[in-house]
């Protein structure tokens, strides 16, 4: 209780100041448009009451973008990190590129992606899979490699096989770093999907709010956004409980 | 297929044969007891014309041992001076750049893995399972069931002063007790040769005490061949039959002295014996450089 009562108060806080900041005109004078362009938090909470159906109808084909394209790269990010492990050539290879790949803007060939797999959920799988791929994949490949080697001379002397040295000891080694990488991956997810929606699509929160911006239905807009943030904080905190559940140790 | 395994497995170290310093070997026979029933067997470890280095620096050069089956052997040293090493050569972990390291009479890598089981200096039990699976790891990586590595793993927990801790992880047992898992895990390897590194390093001076007296009584009752490694001269000449004392690196044995009352019940009076005192000054001596 204590560990949240201040971030709630600066949060209610932020809000009653723009609640009144909007309802009194103030912020729309200063940034110079039409009052109706400027939502207080009220008009929001109406518009998410008054189109909850068309809000949900919407979050739930992006949320199964975020789910699928999320369990797509952690399938691909666990199978790559391990095959870099087994492989020396192909760590040395592939593990700068991996590195260097967090740097490069993914969501910018959401477009393209558009191009190649059509206005399905093709290209959004892709977009949220590649954008949640390499944190995963980095953070399991850096896990797997932390692996104490006294550790591994004492699984020697006790016979262990391969296999066995990955099940005993590397794999329990890395599920932090994994499961820390699918955190970062998963408060990614919600924007690739959004830029996925941006880039081509007829459903989804993205293609809403695009919508919805053109129209000039501002509150809706920011419902939208509300929805998105909501889905974002709580698969990250599904993981932070499945990492408390499964890593007693620590 | 991209699959190369690692070798994790098989350290590569440059293997120079050295022959010149393998024939160079001082000759340093046993004078140990052996067991008295039967003939004198030959020695389940023999260190011959040892000479190992690690790149331009040298750890070991021209160093012979020899300890018979069931014999406690130890080796103190100064720091760095390469007594881990030795004890991983022995244990068929690292191949010497020259000289010969036999185990139960063979010499491979392989073979010697199979015969030895290593004890490293921390104890290194696994925090995700719980202190009998540590202990058990060994019979389970050979293809025994959980229930079954449990079952023969719990039978010993008592007599290691572990029950009632069998589900416990490592973090909620002591140091002691810690230690304790991490050699019933090597027991249960059920390998010959135990290769101790410094196992009651980490322990405060009582539990050490404890853990020596305990460790001593162990061993009468399961005997098995050791090679204990020492900081500790006190430790080693109380646990072990014989001490080796070797010199600063490259190391060498400088002296081997045989123990006056090797694992004596009452620890206390055997350490304070004046024969146990004077074998201890006569240690510190070589271990100083000095002439006894």
């Amino acid at each position: 209780m204590k560990r949240w009562g201040l971030p709630v108060a600066l949060l209610a806080a932020l809000v009653g100041a723009w609640q009144l900041a909007a309802s009194s005109g103030a912020l729309a004078d200063l940034l110079n448009v039409e009052s109706f362009l400027v939502p207080s938090p009220a008009e929001i909470a109406d518009a998410l009451w008054q189109s909850r159906s068309l809000l949900a109808e919407n979050a739930w084909v992006t949320l199964r973008e975020i789910l699928l394209g999320f369990a797509l790269a952690l399938v691909a990010g666990l199978g790559f990190a391990l095959l870099l492990r087994l492989s020396e050539t192909l760590r040395r290879a592939a593990y700068p590129l991996l590195v260097a790949t967090q740097a490069v803007p993914i969501l910018v060939i959401a477009p393209v992606l558009v191009v190649w797999f059509g206005y399905g959920i093709g290209p959004k799988l892709a977009i949220v899979a590649l954008v949640c791929f390499f944190p995963i994949a980095v953070n399991t490949a850096d896990g797997l490699r932390a692996v104490d080697p006294e550790t591994i001379k004492m699984m020697r002397t006790l016979d262990a096989s391969r296999r066995q040295l990955l099940w005993w000891v590397e794999a329990p080694t890395a599920l932090p770093y994994a499961l820390s990488g699918a955190r970062v991956a998963v408060a990614f997810a919600p924007i690739a999907a959004v830029f996925g929606e941006w880039a081509g699509s007829d459903s989804g929160l993205g293609h809403l709010i695009l919508q919805d911006n053109a129209q000039l239905e501002t509150a809706r807009v920011f419902a939208a956004a509300l929805i998105l943030a909501i889905i974002g904080v709580a698969l990250f905190a599904l993981l932070a409980l499945a990492e408390r559940r499964i890593v007693t140790w620590r | 297929m991209l699959i190369d395994f690692p070798d994790l497995f098989s350290q590569k170290h440059g293997v120079r044969q050295d022959t010149k310093v393998a024939a160079e070997t001082q000759g340093f026979a046993s004078e140990a007891a052996t067991p008295a029933d039967g003939p004198a067997p030959a020695a389940e470890v023999a260190v011959r014309g040892l000479a190992h280095s690690y790149g331009e620096l040298r750890a070991i050069e021209r160093l012979d041992l020899e300890l018979p089956a069931h014999g406690v052997l130890g080796l103190v040293g100064p720091s760095g001076c390469g007594k881990s090493t030795l004890l991983e050569l022995i244990a068929g972990l690292q191949e010497p750049s020259a000289g010969r390291v036999e185990v139960g009479g063979a010499a491979g890598t392989a073979h010697r893995l199979a015969r030895c089981a290593f004890m490293p200096q921390r104890d290194l039990l696994l925090p995700w399972l719980a202190a009998i699976d540590n202990a058990a790891l060994a019979l389970r990586n050979r293809g025994a069931s959980r229930r079954a590595a449990r079952e023969q793993a719990g039978a010993l927990f008592e007599r290691f002063g572990l029950a009632g801790f069998e589900r416990a992880r490592p973090a909620e047992l002591s140091g002691g007790m810690r230690q304790r898992v991490a050699f019933l895990r090597t027991l249960l390897s059920g390998k010959p040769v135990l290769a101790l590194d410094e196992p009651f390093a980490s322990l405060d001076a009582i539990t050490r005490a404890e853990m020596q007296a305990w460790l001593a009584g162990a061993l009468d009752a399961d005997p098995r061949t050791v090679v204990l490694v020492s900081h500790d001269v006190e430790e080693a000449l109380y646990l072990c039959d014989r001490v080796a004392v070797l010199s600063p690196r490259p190391g060498r044995v400088l002296e081997e002295l045989s123990a006056p009352a090797p694992r004596a019940a009452d620890r206390d009076a055997a350490v304070t014996d004046p024969a146990f005192v004077a074998a201890r000054e006569q240690a510190m001596h070589a271990l100083r450089g000095e002439e006894p």
